[in-house]
C-alpha cells in the first residue's frame, strides 16, 4: 500500500514538473506562435536567481518568489529588442532565439563561472510506511497546482486574460477597441518568461545549477507543448499528464532510459494521430 | 546588383581575412618551443572534472618550464575546450596532431572521450596520455593511462564494503562504456568477496530525476549502494537521496564521487559519510603534498575549492612525459615510448609512483576516505603500491607491442 502511494506521488511529481516547465513555452509558443529556443535559458536564469539570492543570505523561498519577476523582466527586454521584429517569421525567430540561447549561456558562464552549483533541497523527508519521501516533491506538486489554477483564473476570468486571448485571435479587433496589441504581445511574452523563471527556480534545488542546464529540459518541453497543441492550459495539462505518466510509469517499472523511450514513442504516436496536438480534439468538436 | 568591381573587392577582402587568420604564430618563436596539446572539458556537465584538470595542466607546464623545460626547450601548450562533446574530441585531436604537430597529446576525461581520441592517435602514430581514473584495460602502444584503475579502487573498495556494511550491493552506474565495464568489475570482485548483487542500474548522463531509482533502492534494501555515477547531472542523485533521508539509512560507496568536487556542490549534510578511494587527496599528510598544495594555493588562490585526484593525475602525466623525453633525448614518439617503458618512478604529491613498463599504467598507493563536514575528506585506511592488475594481467606491451585495444572483464 505504501509502495502504491509513494509511486503515485512520484508519477504526480513527474507530471507536475513537466506542466510547470512547459507552461511558459505553452504561453509563448502555444498562444503567440513564437518558437522560443531560448526557453531553456529562461529556466536557467530562474535557477540562477535563486542561487544568487541564497548566496546573499535570502531564504530559498524568497529567491523562488523573486525569480518570475526577474526573468519576466528579462523576457520583456528581449521581446522589445529582438522578438517583436520577428512576429510572423518563424524561421527567423528560431534563428534569433537560438542565438539568444547561446549568448545567454555564454554570458552566464562569463559572469557566474562554468562550475555546477548546488542549492540544498529544503524541508526534510517524511516516512510513508517503509519508504522515505522528500517533502519538497509534495511542495513542487502544490506549486504547480497553484500556478495552473492562477493561470486558469487569469486567462479565463480576468479582463487581462480576455484581452490576451482576443489579441492572439484577432489583433485588429483588439486594436480597434483601444488596446495596443504590441503591449499585449510584450506582456504575454513576459509572462511566458516569468513562468519559465518560476519553473527553473523550483527545479534548482533538485538538480544542479549550471549554465548549460537549459539543455536538459528544452527538448522535453517542446515535445510537451507540441503534443499539447495550442490550448494553453488544457492542452499542456493533458499532454504533460499523458507523457509524464508514460515516462514515470515505465521508469518505475524498469529504468529511466526506457521511461524516456516510452515518452518519446508516445509523443511520436500522438503527433502522428493528432497533428494539431491534443488540442486538436477539442477544436474540431467545436 | 553586384558589379564586378564590388564582387572583386568583397572576395578579395574575404580571402585576405581568411589568409591572415590562418598565419602560423611567429616562426622564430615556434622553432625554440615544443608544442604540446591538451583536450579537456571546461564547459558542459563534464566540466566538474575538467576545470581542476585544466588548472593542473597550466600548473604542470609552468613547473616544467621553470625547471628548464624539456630538452632545454620551453613547452607551449595548445588547449582546446571540448565542451563535454565527444565529436569535438575527435576533431580537435586530429587538428592538434596534424596542424599543431604536438609532441604529445594529453587529455580526455570520460572513457567515451578517450575512445574518441584513441583511434585518431593510433592512425597517426602520436603519443597520448590519458590522465584520469577509468575502468582499466586499455592496451595500446601509443597510449599511457596514468589514472587509478578498478584493481586499485574497486578491488579494495568492494571487499572492505562487504566486511563493513554487508554483502548486498545495489550498483548505480552511468550509462556508457565506463559505467558498464566498471559495473562488471564490481560483479567480479563481489563474487570473490562472496557478496550478492541485488541489482544494477544504468543511468544516462543527462538524467536528473532519480525518484524511481531511489524508490527501487528502498524496495531492494541493500547493505550498501555502489555508485558509479558520473557528471554534473548525476549529482542530483545524492541530493535527492539525502532529501529522502536515505543517506542516514543506507551507506554509499563510490570510486567516482569527489572527482568532480561533488562534495563541494552538495551541502555537508547531503554528502557526509560517503566512502571513496583514491591515490590522491588534498588532505594527504606528506612533505611533497604539503609543498604542492601550498604552491597550488599560491598560484590559484587560497580559496580554491579542492584539488582533485584528477588534477594530481594530470600533474603526474606531464612530469612523467617530460622525464621520459629528457631521458630519450628526443621527442620522437617511438623513442619517448621506449623511455617511458624503462621503469620510471616519480615523486608525486601522492607519494612515489611507478610507471609499469608492460601495461603502460601506474602503480598507485590508494587511500580510503569519508566525506567530512568541511567539504573535504578524512582518510581512514591506506593500501600501499597496488598494481594495476586489471590491465597488467592481460596486457604486455613489451612482449606484444602491436596492440591497440581495450580489454574488458569476461565472466
Amino acid at each position: 500500500m505504501d509502495q502504491v502511494l509513494v509511486t503515485a506521488v512520484g508519477v504526480l511529481f513527474a507530471i507536475s514538473t513537466l506542466v510547470l516547465l512547459a507552461l511558459g513555452l505553452a504561453v509563448i509558443f502555444g498562444m503567440m506562435g513564437v518558437v522560443n529556443l531560448a526557453q531553456g535559458e529562461f529556466l536557467m536564469l530562474g535557477a540562477y536567481t535563486v542561487l544568487v539570492s541564497t548566496s546573499h543570505g535570502l531564504p530559498v523561498w524568497a529567491g523562488m518568489a523573486l525569480a518570475p519577476f526577474v526573468v519576466g523582466a528579462i523576457g520583456v527586454l528581449f521581446e522589445r529588442s529582438i522578438i517583436r521584429f520577428l512576429y510572423g517569421r518563424p524561421l527567423d525567430t528560431m534563428l534569433a532565439t537560438w542565438g539568444l540561447s547561446l549568448a545567454l549561456v555564454g554570458a552566464v558562464t562569463l559572469v557566474m563561472g562554468p562550475a555546477t552549483e548546488g542549492i540544498a533541497t529544503p524541508l526534510g523527508s517524511i516516512e510513508i510506511g517503509r519508504y522515505s519521501l522528500s517533502v519538497y516533491r509534495l511542495v513542487v506538486i502544490a506549486i504547480t497546482g497553484g500556478t495552473v489554477l492562477a493561470a486558469y483564473l487569469v486567462l479565463g476570468h480576468t479582463r487581462a486574460g480576455l484581452v490576451a486571448r482576443a489579441t492572439m485571435q484577432a489583433p485588429g479587433l483588439v486594436a480597434a477597441s483601444g488596446v495596443d496589441p504590441r503591449h499585449v504581445f510584450m506582456a504575454t511574452f513576459g509572462v511566458g518568461a516569468a513562468l519559465a523563471g518560476l519553473a527553473g527556480a523550483v527545479m534548482a534545488p533538485l538538480t544542479g545549477v549550471v549554465p548549460s542546464m537549459g539543455l536538459a529540459f528544452i527538448a522535453k518541453i517542446f515535445i510537451t507543448v507540441m503534443v499539447g497543441g495550442s490550448t494553453v492550459l488544457l492542452g499542456t495539462a493533458a499532454s504533460s499528464g499523458v507523457l509524464g505518466l508514460a515516462e514515470s510509469a515505465v521508469s518505475y517499472v524498469s529504468t529511466p532510459i526506457y521511461g524516456q523511450v516510452a515518452m518519446l514513442t508516445l509523443a511520436l504516436v500522438l503527433l502522428r494521430l493528432l497533428p494539431d496536438g491534443i488540442s486538436g480534439l477539442w477544436r474540431e468538436r467545436r | 546588383m553586384l558589379t564586378r568591381r564590388q564582387a572583386l573587392r568583397r572576395f578579395g577582402a574575404a580571402s585576405l581575412g581568411l589568409a591572415l587568420a590562418d598565419l602560423p604564430p611567429g616562426r622564430g618563436q615556434a622553432a625554440e618551443e615544443i608544442v604540446v596539446g591538451t583536450l579537456l572539458d571546461s564547459t558542459g556537465p563534464i566540466n566538474i572534472y575538467g576545470l581542476p584538470m585544466v588548472d593542473a595542466t597550466r600548473f604542470a607546464i609552468d613547473d616544467i618550464n621553470a625547471s628548464g623545460g624539456v630538452l632545454g626547450r620551453k613547452l607551449r601548450v595548445v588547449q582546446f575546450d571540448t565542451q563535454s562533446n565527444n565529436q569535438l574530441y575527435t576533431q580537435y585531436a586530429t587538428q592538434l596532431i596534424l596542424e599543431s604537430k604536438v609532441a604529445v597529446l594529453m587529455g580526455g576525461i570520460t572513457s567515451a572521450s578517450r575512445e574518441a581520441v584513441r583511434p585518431v592517435v593510433d592512425k597517426y602514430g602520436a603519443l597520448y596520455f590519458y590522465n584520469e581514473q577509468y575502468e582499466g584495460g586499455v592496451c595500446d602502444k601509443n597510449v599511457f593511462c596514468t589514472g587509478v584503475t578498478p584493481a586499485q579502487q574497486i578491488g579494495n573498495l568492494v571487499p572492505w564494503s562487504v566486511q563493513e556494511y554487508g554483502p548486498k550491493f545495489y550498483t548505480l552506474a552511468a550509462d556508457y562504456n565506463y559505467g558498464h565495464i566498471s559495473a562488471d568489475w564490481v560483479k567480479l570482485y563481489l563474487q570473490k568477496s562472496k557478496g550478492e548483487l541485488l541489482a544494477q542500474e544504468f543511468i544516462p548522463l543527462d538524467v536528473v530525476d532519480f525518484g524511481s531509482v531511489i524508490q527501487r533502492i528502498e524496495s531492494a534494501r541493500p547493505s550498501v549502494v555502489f555508485s558509479l555515477l558520473v557528471g554534473g547531472n548525476h549529482i542530483a542523485f545524492y541530493r535527492q537521496f539525502a532529501a529522502a533521508g536515505l543517506n542516514k539509512k543506507i551507506p554509499v560507496v563510490s570510486p567516482t564521487f569527489g572527482l568532480g568536487n561533488e562534495q563541494i556542490v552538495l551541502k555537508p549534510e547531503e554528502a557526509e559519510g560517503i566512502v571513496v578511494i583514491y591515490p590522491y587527496f588534498q588532505e594527504l599528510d606528506n612533505e611533497a603534498n604539503r609543498k604542492w598544495v601550498a604552491a597550488w594555493h599560491q598560484r590559484f588562490g587560497a580559496g580554491y575549492p579542492y584539488i582533485t585526484d584528477s588534477a594530481s593525475t594530470v600533474w603526474n602525466g606531464w612530469h612523467l612525459w617530460a622525464m621520459a623525453a629528457d631521458k630519450a633525448g628526443s621527442l620522437e614518439p617511438a623513442k619517448v615510448i621506449a623511455a617511458l617503458e624503462s621503469g620510471l618512478t616519480f615523486d608525486a604529491p601522492e607519494g612515489r609512483i611507478a610507471l609499469d613498463p608492460q601495461s603502460h599504467h601506474v602503480v598507485h598507493t590508494v587511500h580510503m576516505a569519508r566525506v567530512n563536514d568541511k567539504k573535504g575528506f578524512t582518510i581512514f585506511k591506506t593500501v600501499e603500491n597496488v598494481e594495476p592488475s586489471d590491465t597488467k594481467q592481460v596486457c604486455d606491451l613489451i612482449a606484444k607491442p602491436g596492440q591497440h585495444t581495450q580489454y574488458t572483464p569476461k565472466f
